[in-house]
């Protein structure tokens, strides 16, 4: 397999854009990331969403979007997995360039949501958990969240503020994010007194509706060291399932298909939890990001809250989680998330991050997932 | 909203709690499978499950999908049936401060929502302290 590398990211602002269609908020990224890359030709396109058919009514997003990108008639393809449909179009891009099949393919995601009610965005977003045994007796995806909430105060003696510094944190890096959706601070005490969702979970524990979209140009790095840019590679990827429905796993606290997935991408490039110097994950709820940092072998099982109280997350901590702001205050169009988030480490490793910028940043990840953790997918990215 | 055939061919499952039970490592599925998540056999039985178990976690749902709209605030929660499946629904009968994890409760037969005054009537099963 050839060493893959990005040699391009683009992202506008995300947030609620009434006046911009799907069609249009995608191409505005990927022009981004076809002139931070230098290129106006790609051989492939691959764009993850999670359902355009629900939030817009619109399929066939392969074609849609390479025709709006003026690249008819290159191949493309859409793929899906839940709130992990970027990180899989990632994967799908890398797989697609360290073959050998494609040299330049744009890797994109976008998710428009605000063309629905609230009621319409619930149902959409359910539809990633299990319709007939979950969904049919009324839980939400804050719901269930809020079912692993509950599970991990239990068991680990996780408290409400350890729930609450995840979003404070996450907002204090949003604010250096002019991209964010939401890029101002709140406190411990507006968090524990946001309305509530799904007890324990409150509003300002939740990533929120958003418009956006995101996308990336990889090539092989033969060809990226001839660029004048520092070249990121992208050193391992990795992807592990799980049940989809919460009530079928034997840990609720546990989210295995990340462990699974970052097992197999430590392995592939080579490293170790503490090799890392930033990380983004998918904070999709407060809770969400404790259980990520633990099945990331980030900390110990079950001292995730305790590690967040202890700044060891934050920006100039030990190990910065979600320099970007997180899905929280950066926003979540679920399909543009896994993309977003390998554009942050790219940065971060280009050092260009400004503001957010890790010190000496060399190794990345990234960690993407679906649904309540019926899925999962792990990057690896490495400064050349 | 479902589809009649799509709310009839689940009543097995919600009327009755009927699972499969593998022949060859004795893991229950529930709902019905195919091939077994443990040792891949195809060889199932039919099996009733347990209709008393306890609370695995729960939550009080305030924000609810639109069908369940006037129903909220209610509590859902995950239970583990004596026979070790777990389910997920609605916890009821029960004031919200009484809920606890180990809690034990039993399956009853319920109305879970309703479409409108004159609708289909969806039923299912719940869960009441025992
Ligand atoms: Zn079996």
């Amino acid at each position: 397999m050839r060493e893959v590398a990005v040699i391009g990211v683009g992202m506008n602002k995300w947030g609620e854009h009434w006046e911009k269609s799907l069609r249009h908020i995608f191409t505005e990224a990927a022009i981004l990331a076809l002139d931070d890359a230098g290129v106006d030709k790609i051989d492939s396109l691959i764009v993850g969403c999670m359902s355009s058919g629900l939030f817009v009514g619109q399929e066939h997003l392969s074609s849609l979007l390479a025709d709006y990108l003026g690249q008819v008639p290159v191949p493309a393809a859409r793929v899906e997995s839940a709130c992990a449909s970027g990180g899989l179009a990632l994967r799908t891009g890398w797989i697609e360039v360290a073959s050998g099949m494609s040299d330049v393919v744009l890797v994109g995601g976008v998710e428009k949501m605000t063309d629905v009610n609230g009621h319409e965005a619930t149902y959409a977003l359910g539809t990633a958990a299990d319709q007939e045994y979950e969904c049919y007796h009324g839980i939400t995806f804050p719901g269930l969240y809020a079912l692993i909430a509950r599970a991990h105060m239990e068991k680990y003696g996780t408290t409400r503020q350890q729930l609450a510094m995840v979003a404070v944190k996450n907002h204090d890096n949003g604010s250096l994010n002019p991209l964010a959706q939401y890029p101002f601070k709140v406190s411990v005490e507006a968090v524990l007194n946001s309305v509530m969702v799904a007890d324990p979970l409150r509003i300002l524990d939740c990533s929120p509706i958003t418009d956006g979209a995101a996308a990336l140009i990889l090539c092989p790095v033969e060809t990226a060291k001839k660029l004048k840019k520092p070249v990121v590679k992208i050193t391992a990827s990795g992807m592990a399932t799980d049940t989809i429905a919460l009530s079928s796993r034997r840990e609720i606290t546990w989210i295995e298909s990340t462990y699974q997935a970052a097992k197999r991408a430590y392995a592939m490039a080579g490293k170790k939890p503490e090799d890392i110097d930033v990380v983004e994950v998918h904070d999709c709820f407060t809770i969400a990001e404790i259980c990520v940092m633990e099945a990331l072998g980030l900390v110990e099982k079950g001292k995730g809250g305790k590690a967040v109280e202890d700044g060891l997350t934050s920006l100039h901590g030990k190990i910065p989680i979600n320099t970007s702001g997180g899905l929280k205050a950066k926003g979540h169009p679920v399909g543009a998330t896994g993309v977003a988030q390998a554009i942050e480490i790219v940065k971060q490793l280009r050092e260009e991050a400004g503001p957010r910028q890790v010190k000496g940043a060399r190794v990345g990840l990234t960690q993407n997932m679906g649904g309540s953790g019926g899925s999962s997918i792990v990057h690896i990215f490495e400064r050349g | 909203m479902p589809t009649p055939s799509r709310y009839w061919r689940e009543i097995p499952q919600r009327y009755r709690l009927e699972a499969a039970k593998c022949k060859n490592c004795g893991y229950i599925a529930f709902p019905p499978r195919l091939v077994c998540p443990r040792c891949q056999s195809r060889a199932f039985e039919t099996i009733i499950l347990a209709d008393a178990g306890k609370i695995v976690t729960y939550t009080i749902i305030r924000v609810p999908p639109q069908p369940f709209s006037d129903q909220a605030p209610y509590a859902v929660g995950i239970v583990e049936l004596d026979d070790g499946v777990r389910l997920t629904g609605q916890i009821v009968d029960c004031a919200f401060e009484e809920l606890k994890i180990g809690k034990k409760v039993k399956v009853e037969f319920r109305k879970v929502y309703e479409e409108g005054e004159a609708g289909v009537i969806y039923y299912g099963y719940k869960f009441v302290p025992a």
